[in-house]
């Protein structure tokens, strides 16, 4: 959506309103965190499956 | 989309997305969640043995997660209906905050990933008996039995009574009677639950179409449905104490809670005209959830919080 947008002219352009910018950078904000937790709990997750063996191991 | 100025004279209309946050947060319907944790908990808490807090917290994340995608699909398909009853219009739908193509797509991504992590997690079986709940609440209930018949929520209750038998399975890989007895109560309980709130609520539903019992069978039929289904719930409530995996403390507070269960849903059946069956309905409804919610604490506390050696007593 947004590369045709870009590819109007400036006066077709899509323009956000404030509302709209707020709300979508807060949005964008909620996936940031929602993903970045995800990861953190796939990562947590790993280590206690792998258990404290994984530490265990030559340098 | 009510607001409409982002658009300037001959631009193309884009559908630009007016949500925040909360907006989607409400699409996972958080009181219904809430509950399904509690009861998720107490399934993962009545398995024998030890479960990595760890592994159990993201279990129960996933199960939650589920649940919430079952509601943001159940939302999805209901608009219609939903946009016409009071007490369902200011959802984010029908509000005009969240598209239905958005609520679809966010519904089926939550439940890919919350069944892919139950998986990954914890055992492929939790993961399935969690598809199948969100496939039985959204295609079972939502798309079939809910518009068709007046036993929708007896039957359809079933989804919102499997969330104690996914977390046992993801606490331990297998089901057993403990999680089914739990599975029971829910299920038994969930007839009384609604079809009180059917009672407050006739209206709303006539006006949608949706064939709740009040609007098929009439007020006083359902009156005797909701008695029979109590005084059922009654001793389902205290088989937990009887089979042994709760204590002395739950079978009184059970004991108690079912009785009076059981009178408030005679004062329904009892209460049939005017304000003062009204009064009743909204009793029995808003107890019904306070029933529910204390038996479920009452085992997450006896088996979460060292208070489990009282049930071998």
């Amino acid at each position: 959506m947004s590369a045709i947008v870009d590819q109007e002219p400036l006066g077709r352009r899509v323009v956000l309103s404030p509302a709209q910018q707020k709300s979508r950078r807060a949005r964008n904000i909620a996936i940031g965190l929602a993903l970045g937790l995800f990861a953190l709990l796939f990562y947590i997750v790993t280590i206690v499956k792998l258990g404290p063996g994984v530490l265990n191991r030559p340098l | 989309m009510s607001d409409l100025s982002y658009r300037l004279e001959g631009a193309p209309i884009a559908d630009v997305c007016n949500a925040s946050p909360s907006d989607f947060v409400q699409l996972l319907k958080p009181r219904v969640m809430s509950l399904v944790v509690l009861s998720a908990l107490a399934g993962m808490l009545l398995a024998p043995g030890h479960l990595n807090p760890v592994i159990g917290f993201a279990s129960l994340l996933a199960i939650a997660v589920g649940a919430g995608a079952a509601g943001a699909l159940n939302m999805w398909y209901d608009a219609d209906i939903d946009a016409i009853m009071i007490r369902t219009r200011g959802r984010p739908i029908p509000s005009g905050r969240i598209s239905r193509d958005v609520a679809l797509g966010f519904g089926l991504l939550l439940a890919g990933f919350s069944v892919l992590t139950l998986g990954l997690v914890a055992n492929w079986l939790a993961a399935s008996l969690l598809a199948f709940t969100i496939f039985f609440y959204i295609v079972v209930y939502s798309m079939w039995l809910k518009r068709a018949t007046p036993q929708n929520i007896v039957i359809g209750g079933a989804a919102g009574a499997l969330p104690p038998i996914v977390a046992y399975a993801a606490a331990t890989g297998s089901v057993s009677l403990a999680s089914i007895v739990l599975f029971a109560i829910i299920f038994m309980w969930t007839p009384p639950h609604f079809w009180a709130l059917a009672l407050i609520k006739s209206g709303d539903y006539a006006r949608a179409g949706i064939p709740m019992m009040p609007n098929v069978k009439g007020a006083h039929h359902t009156r005797l449905e909701i008695l029979i289904y109590s005084v059922l719930l009654a001793p389902l409530g205290l088989l937990p104490f009887a089979l042994g995996f709760a204590s002395i403390l739950y079978g009184v507070l059970a004991g108690v809670l079912g009785a009076l269960f059981v009178a408030l849903a005679a004062r329904v059946y009892r209460q049939r005209q005017g304000e003062a069956a009204e009064t009743a309905a909204k009793q029995l409804f808003a107890f019904s959830i306070l029933y529910l919610f204390l038996l479920l604490a009452l085992i997450v506390a006896e088996h979460g919080l060292g208070l489990a050696s009282l049930a071998a007593q």
